[in-house]
């Protein structure tokens, strides 16, 4: 019995290190390879032990598929491919190749520059990874081997996020990665066709969530910016340099343009720049608003927003500032928030989710006073404002991707257990599919149907299909014909092409049968009388009297003679071939029970 | 109606000249109808090759056929069928033939068995499909004759069982289009079996191809709009459509829903999987709602627009649609609409301030949730933040459209339209903006709402900003601190955007005089007066102060409390601006002595009504000239000439019934006082010079007549036949005109001739309206037609003569709404101080912004005419998309217009003139 098997070795009933283990029809490949932000020790990375024991990962591994660039699902794939060893196929869209590299160098230098750890992988390592990845378009299938095709679908989570159906045979499963299904400023809804997967691997971060309309947060968001800089105040926004900061930066700028504002924005350099230059180059992984005008103009060439200098959160009057990092723990968000927390006129916005014990957290929680280093003390007096701009589907987003791909069962990971629980219980009541919610290491085994293609030929097709009268396409039917298995390939042809295929002469079976009519009558009256009274009752069949006496319905033969014994009754010879079995059967009821007295 | 007239004076050319070409070329058309088809077959038969053959069809088909030749050519054509065996030359003949049959004035019964014939014996699939549109080409012809519908339907059965998709759709089609509507017709056509054409249609919706099955429900569609009933049984089958794997498919088999659902929206139908029953239209309307979230974008869109029209759904499920039923880690939230609203009527007014703000309330039994069949739940919160505008801007309507029918649904979903305001495109929000101010009726503004609706006035785009004036001026303000709020922003507006001063100035009007009372309590401080001191005086040429006083006028004029506020300067600047922008300041009834600067106005301002019976009883009195004397009726004419115009300049409404039924009685004053001339008296050589004013009037009533024709909307046929009568009196005084003062016979025939030939015009396009002119001029003269045809030109100017005397002078009837047609160009103003120089030689683009008042299609009958100083005019089509639509018969003309020009000696351009032509003849 063929079967699907599933193993996450992260982001099983969890949130980080995505990595998931798939075994389908013989082939085995693995869906992300991310790091875990909450760990610094080997718990970061996922293990990759558990895959194989001794022997070396390529040979294990068909493939590997990194789904978008955040750290949580490519931060392990230097290690993975250099220090553990896979020199096999890395696949992922082409904006993730390009920004990849870069957060993941961003990420090294944090980690072996800041923390200083050792035994860490180096750029170079960074570089060799990168050479091994294979990157593929939008809704390309692309061929990793003669079985194995992948291809990918919008996800709309960051600029190139992307979902892969993985397909052997007839076998496939579908993993969205993170995805959203309300577009934003900056890019489109996921969207997939109804590709009917064996299995559908979703994230489900939201799961217990429906949330509210995403303009009432941009309005608000507006507002709030704009009336701050109408008072004269500064705005700060510390942000995560990729994903959401471009979202709010072109929401800001648009904004700016339509209302003819003039107050500066700024963004703080270094990575961004970088990464700024890859959302112009990728616009058809954008938005329908972006792809349609950048012709005219390219919405990421920002005319409002400029390079932040250090210098300028001196300058006197009002302007808004995006910062990194985004939890203001460091760098220069937390310098810039140390200039301006003491003026009520300026405010700063937090964006996103901040982790417990950063400023970020101790002032969304409404703490006025900040013990800074030095035992210095430093009082908030600014504006604090949270507002959540989130790029993950929500529970009702997920039932419908869910709807959209119908999918023969569902497993959920990328979410927390608890919240898991409620969604596949809806899932199963709603949808009627069957759902799965594996912790890391567990593996789930999804029996698969077997299914074997046979060709047919198209006469016998066109054949049997002019034979129907009305068309019914979703029932089965009945269909004669020969079936030759040869070579391991099955065809189903006609029984005449068979039989010339296989250099055999046809032969012919015939069932004969008598039935006694009473009637006084002559043969040929009977016969007439025989003649119209199926003529009557089989009016969808051709049914012909003979010159000869004889009446046939299709090729049925039916001949009326009589007995020398007894002139009262008649014995009429019904004959058929056996293709002909059916009808034959249904006429020799049909005269057993007799003529219809006739109006003599 | 202005472009209907226009195709039917084209029409009336037409058929000029083929009776013209009947009656001098017969010969001509004889000789050339054999030849069409002769070439034809020649042609088809010197071809070699089936490629060759399709070259010679393609290039006859290029070439229209007479009515008189089809028939010969579709013999030659089916003779040349029967012959063929390339089938892609089958397959254009096939074509032709359909083609041919749709030729005005051939009735294709006759090819009719041909056609079917051939289909008979075709093999070819692409040639069947052909044969079987051409069968639906002769059949949408011949809708009367039910035997031939029968017999085609009848085909199209046979034909549905084929393998060819192709063949399968037309065959659909067929029946949808000429399906039997009514069975007691079909028993009687020689005992064919009646066919059940719905049942047969409805077998088809499980058709293995997505594009038979989309045919099959397009012709269900198709029935459904030639007025059969379908059945309620379809509603069950569409329903399993909705999960089809093709979007055409989900698409038809939603609009298919929406029908049923018009059709039967009272029958109850079973819920699934429990025992409740709910209304059909109630059904249909969860489940078109459900595809406001499909995976195409093609089919949320017609979704979103069908859901406006259901306009019979409960308010129940109507209100389902704005609520998503928000959680967050399965306990309920509020969402921000709520919290706005909770907040503002606590009386706070900041909001979102703590991070904590949107945190969960209560728990929610994990149960009781239910993710998706909750069928309207939050459709329009999908649709409105979907990812194609398309799909945003269907559901705006939509939103409308119900919100229209509902009150209660319209205040619900006020908070989600301000949302769009915020929308990428601007298209969308201009699109929310119309909406709004649409059910603006239905709703009043809180103050938050208010605030962020007026936060969108300093949006950039010029569009945007005039619509929300537009809906500003008609919103409901509930507070005082609303309408300050709103002038402070319109105020701010106008120092961002002078350009929007006229705008802003009518937007205030109509805030102030639809808020007297909350305007009352904010005079004192947006005059800034003192109760003790004098205050200075304010500059009586800004804008803002105008602005301030237009929206304190307007209020005051049902307010009559408020004059006493004002102070002395206040009174002073009122008499100005009365004078000066009396479309903006009303009159007002002020104490003492500034009474003499409103004198007239009060008194005369009255109702409607019986403004319209003065304006009724009027026109009866003029009707009644035929038993005056001359000189009676001449100053009867005058008097309610007089009457009618300064009737039209008080009261708007009537301006266009008043106007034109002044033009129509000018025109006959102009005709009876042309025929009171004393020439007349005088023997002819005598008074070559004096006919001046006769012929001038002539032309002057042609002049008129046109205007009258042309300038007004809606505009009926009865009064075309009287329009187009007083031009052939206008005519006829001309020719009259003419022979008394040129000598010499020869340009008096032509002359006769052409207006013989108007008459006989006249007659044969209002053949129908003719019994409606008793007694008048032509009535007259068409019973005199046949000597007028045989006399000489003297005797015929003798008859007319007296004709045009005794006729009896016609009663216009007044149409229903009749507007005149206006243009007023609001820039470049007239006078300006700055002239426009420009290189000769090289383009300068000007700004044109005009607005045009009842143009119909003004996209193609409005133009730009540019005078140079020189005398040169230029004419300039501006592009469709440069018209906007502000309001119902109003249309703003925004547009840019190139100037250009070789240099030429004389003084400098300094003047400019534009005029805007709303017909181009």
């Amino acid at each position: 019995m063929p079967e699907i098997r599933v193993t996450p070795l992260g982001a099983g009933q969890d949130v980080g290190r995505s990595c998931i283990l798939v075994s389908i029809a013989g082939k085995n490949v693995m869906l992300d390879c991310g790091m875990h932000m909450g760990f610094n020790d080997d718990r970061r990375f996922p293990d990759f032990s558990y895959i194989t024991q001794n022997g070396r990962l390529t040979d294990f591994l068909d493939c590997v598929i990194i789904s978008h660039f955040h750290l949580d699902h490519c931060g392990a794939l230097p290690y993975f491919s250099e220090m553990v060893g896979y020199d096999g196929p890395i696949y992922m869209t082409h904006p993730t190749q390009a920004i990849c590299p870069i957060l993941l160098e961003d990420y090294r230098k944090i980690a072996v520059d800041k923390k200083g750890e050792a035994n860490f992988f180096t750029s170079q390592m960074i570089k060799d990874c990168m050479k091994k990845v294979v990157a593929v378009h939008l809704h390309q299938t692309v061929q990793v081997d003669d079985e194995l095709e992948i291809k990918a679908y919008y996800a709309g989570h960051v600029l190139g996020a992307a979902m892969f159906q993985i397909k052997v045979g007839s076998e496939s499963v579908v993993y969205t990665g993170d995805y959203n299904m309300t577009p934003d400023r900056h890019l489109g809804a996921a969207w997939i066709d109804k590709c009917r997967p064996n299995l559908l691997i979703t994230e489900s971060t939201y799961a217990t969530t429906i949330r509210d309309s995403k303009r009432c947060r941009e309005r608000d968001f507006l507002k709030k910016v704009h009336e701050t800089v109408e008072r004269g105040g500064k705005v700060l926004i510390p942000v995560f340099a990729l994903g959401r900061a471009q979202e709010l930066c072109i929401l800001l700028e648009t904004f700016w343009e339509r209302m003819n504002l003039k107050v500066p924005i700024y963004f703080s350099t270094g990575l961004t720049e970088k990464a700024n230059h890859y959302y112009k180059l990728f616009i058809p992984w954008t938005n329908q608003k972006i792809r349609k005008t950048f012709v005219q103009r390219n919405m990421f060439e920002f005319k409002h927003i400029k390079a932040f200098d250090r210098a300028f959160a001196d300058n006197p009057g009002p302007m808004v500032v995006f910062a990194t990092p985004g939890m203001l723990h460091a760098g220069q968000s937390l310098q810039i928030f140390r200039k301006w927390a003491g003026n009520e006129k300026n405010m700063v916005i937090m964006p996103g989710y901040c982790v417990q014990g950063t400023v970020g957290h101790k002032i969304l929680s409404g703490q006025r006073k900040l013990e800074m280093e030095g035992r210095q003390v430093l009082e908030v007096k600014m504006q604090v404002e949270y507002m959540s701009f989130s790029a993950h589907a929500d529970a009702k987003g997920i039932m419908q991707l869910v709807g959209q791909a119908e999918p023969e069962s569902v497993l959920l990971v990328h979410g927390e257990a608890k919240k898991m629980e409620f969604l596949k219980q809806k899932i199963e009541q709603e949808l009627r599919v069957s759902c799965y919610m594996p912790a890391n290491g567990e593996t789930v085994t999804l029996p698969t149907s077997l299914s074997i293609p046979v060709g047919i030929s198209l006469g016998l097709l066109k054949r049997e299909m002019a034979q129907g009268l009305l068309p019914e396409a979703k029932k089965p039917r009945l269909l004669h014909g020969t079936l030759i298995m040869k070579d391991s390939n099955f065809r189903l042809v006609s029984s005449e092409q068979a039989l010339k295929e296989l250099g055999l002469a046809e032969h012919q079976l015939r069932f004969t049968c008598r039935v006694h009519l009473h009637d006084t009558r002559k043969e040929q009256e009977t016969a007439l009388r025989v003649y119209s009274h199926l003529k009557s009752i089989l009016k969808d069949h051709y049914v012909q009297h003979l010159p000869d006496g004889s009446v046939t319905v299709e090729s049925i033969l039916i001949q009326a003679t009589a007995p020398s014994e007894d002139p009262g009754t008649k014995v009429l010879l019904v004959s058929w071939t056996y293709q002909d079995e059916e009808l034959g059967s249904f006429l020799t009821s049909l005269l057993k029970k007799g003529l219809p007295q006739a109006p003599s | 109606m202005a472009a209907h007239l226009k195709k039917r004076v084209y029409e009336e050319f037409t058929k000029v000249v083929q009776q013209q070409q009947e009656e001098i070329a017969t010969k001509k058309l004889r000789l050339t109808k054999p030849s069409k088809s002769a070439a034809l077959h020649i042609d088809l038969c010197k071809a070699t090759s089936p490629a060759d053959a399709l070259q010679y069809l393609l290039q006859f088909a290029r070439k229209p056929v007479e009515a008189e030749s089809v028939e010969g050519v579709v013999r030659i054509l089916l003779e040349h069928y029967y012959k063929e065996n390339d089938p892609s030359v089958r397959l254009k003949i096939a074509s032709l033939l359909g083609l041919l049959s749709k030729t005005t004035g051939f009735s294709p019964d006759c090819i009719m068995d041909d056609a079917i014939n051939i289909l008979q014996n075709e093999k070819s699939h692409q040639v069947l499909a052909q044969l079987l549109d051409t069968l639906l080409a002769i059949g949408t012809k011949l809708p009367e004759n039910q035997a031939i519908q029968m017999r085609l339907v009848d085909v199209a059965c046979k034909h549905l069982t084929d393998t060819s998709h192709g063949v399968r759709n037309k065959c659909l089609q067929l029946l949808g289009n000429l399906g039997s509507l009514e069975k007691s017709v079909t028993k009687d056509a020689e005992g064919l079996a009646t066919r059940d054409v719905q049942k047969i249609i409805g077998d088809y919706f499980s058709d293995q191809d997505p594009r038979v099955r989309t045919a099959a429900i397009k012709a269900m569609l198709q029935l459904h709009e030639r007025g059969l009933k379908l059945h309620q049984t379809i509603y069950n089958q569409a329903c399993k459509l909705l999960s089809d794997d093709y979007e055409q498919v989900r698409s038809a088999a939603v609009q298919l829903i929406w029908v049923v659902s018009q059709l039967y929206p009272e029958s109850i139908v079973p819920i699934p999987s429990s025992n409740e029953e709910i209304r059909l239209v109630d059904d249909a309307f969860g489940k078109i709602c459900h595809m406001v979230s499909d995976g195409s974008w093609v089919v949320r869109v017609q979704a979103a627009k069908l859901l406006g029209s259901m306009e019979q759904v409960s308010s129940h499920f109507l209100e389902q649609t704005l609520d998503k039923k928000l959680m967050s880690d399965l306990r309920r939230k509020r969402t921000a609409h709520e919290r706005a609203k909770e907040l503002y009527s606590s009386g706070e007014f900041s909001s979102g301030r703590k991070w904590g703000d949107d945190a969960p309330k209560e728990e929610v039994d994990t149960g009781a949730v239910n993710l998706i069949e909750s069928g309207a739940c939050g459709a329009f919160v999908h649709g409105l933040e979907d990812e194609m505008y398309e799909v945003r801007i269907a559901a705006v309507e939509a939103l409308c459209m119900l919100a229209q029918s509902s009150p209660s649904f319209a205040e619900k979903c006020l908070d989600f339209l301000v949302d769009m305001f915020n929308d990428e495109i601007e298209e969308v929000r201009l699109q929310s903006i119309h909406t709004m101010r649409k059910i603006s009726n239905n709703i009043t503004l809180r103050e938050d709402q208010l605030d962020t609706v007026l936060a969108v006035l300093e949006d950039s785009s010029r569009d945007i900003r005039e619509a929300l004036h537009e809906l500003l001026c008609c919103t409901n303000v509930s507070t005082k601190e609303g309408i300050h709020l709103a002038l402070v922003e319109l105020l701010k507006n106008l120092t961002k955007y002078p350009t929007d001063r006229d705008s802003i100035w009518k937007c205030l009007k109509f805030l102030g005089s639809r808020h007297p009372t909350l305007v009352l309590p904010l005079v004192p401080e947006l005059l800034s007066t003192h109760p003790f001191f004098d205050t200075a005086e304010p500059d009586m040429d800004d804008p803002a102060y105008i602005a301030v006083l237009v929206l304190i006028f307007n209020a005051a004029k049902t307010c009559p409390t408020m004059p006493a506020l004002f102070s002395d300067h206040t009174f002073r600047h009122y008499a100005y601006l009365r004078d000066s922008l009396s479309h903006l300041v009303p009159a007002l009834r002020l104490p003492g002595r500034k009474l003499v600067s409103s004198a007239v106005s009060p008194s005369i301002i009255s109702q409607e009504d019986p403004s319209q019976q003065f304006l009724q009883q009027s026109l009866e009195r003029v009707y009644s000239l035929q038993h005056l004397d001359p000189q009676g009726a001449q100053e009867l004419l005058e008097f309610t000439i007089r009457d009618l115009q300064r009737l039209g300049e008080l009261q708007s409404e009537l301006a266009g019934v008043a106007d034109f039924s002044a033009t129509y009685l000018r025109c006959q004053l102009l005709l009876i006082k042309a025929l009171q001339e004393k020439l007349w008296n005088v023997a002819a050589p005598l008074y070559l010079k004096q006919s001046d004013l006769a012929s001038a009037a002539a032309k002057q009533i042609m002049e008129e007549t046109y205007k009258m024709e042309f300038m007004y909307s809606g505009v009926e046929n009865k009064q075309v036949v009287i329009i187009h009568h007083m031009r052939l009196q206008a005519k006829a005084l001309q020719l009259i005109v003419t022979a008394r003062t040129t000598r010499g016979l020869d340009p008096l025939f032509g002359m006769c001739e052409k207006f013989l030939q108007e008459v006989d015009f006249f007659q044969r396009y209002f053949i129908t309206d003719l019994p409606h002119l008793q007694d008048s001029f032509v009535d007259k003269l068409l019973d005199l037609m046949p000597r007028l045809m045989t006399s000489k030109p003297a005797e015929v100017v003798k008859i007319l003569q007296t004709m045009l005397r005794q006729s009896a002078f016609l009663h216009l009837p007044l149409p229903e709404q009749i507007h005149k047609a206006s243009a007023t160009i609001i820039e470049p103003a007239g006078e300006s101080d700055n002239p426009l120089r420009f290189t000769s030689g090289l383009v300068v683009a000007l700004d044109v912004d005009a607005t045009l008042e009842h143009v119909q299609d003004p996209q193609n009958t409005v133009k730009v005419q540019v005078l140079y100083p020189d005398g040169q005019a230029q004419m300039i089509h501006p592009k469709p998309a440069d018209f906007r639509n502000p309001g119902p018969g109003r249309h703003r003309l925004i547009t840019q217009v190139y100037l250009s020009h070789t240099a030429w000696t004389g003084i400098a351009l300094d003047c400019h003139s534009y005029q805007m032509l709303s017909h181009v003849r």
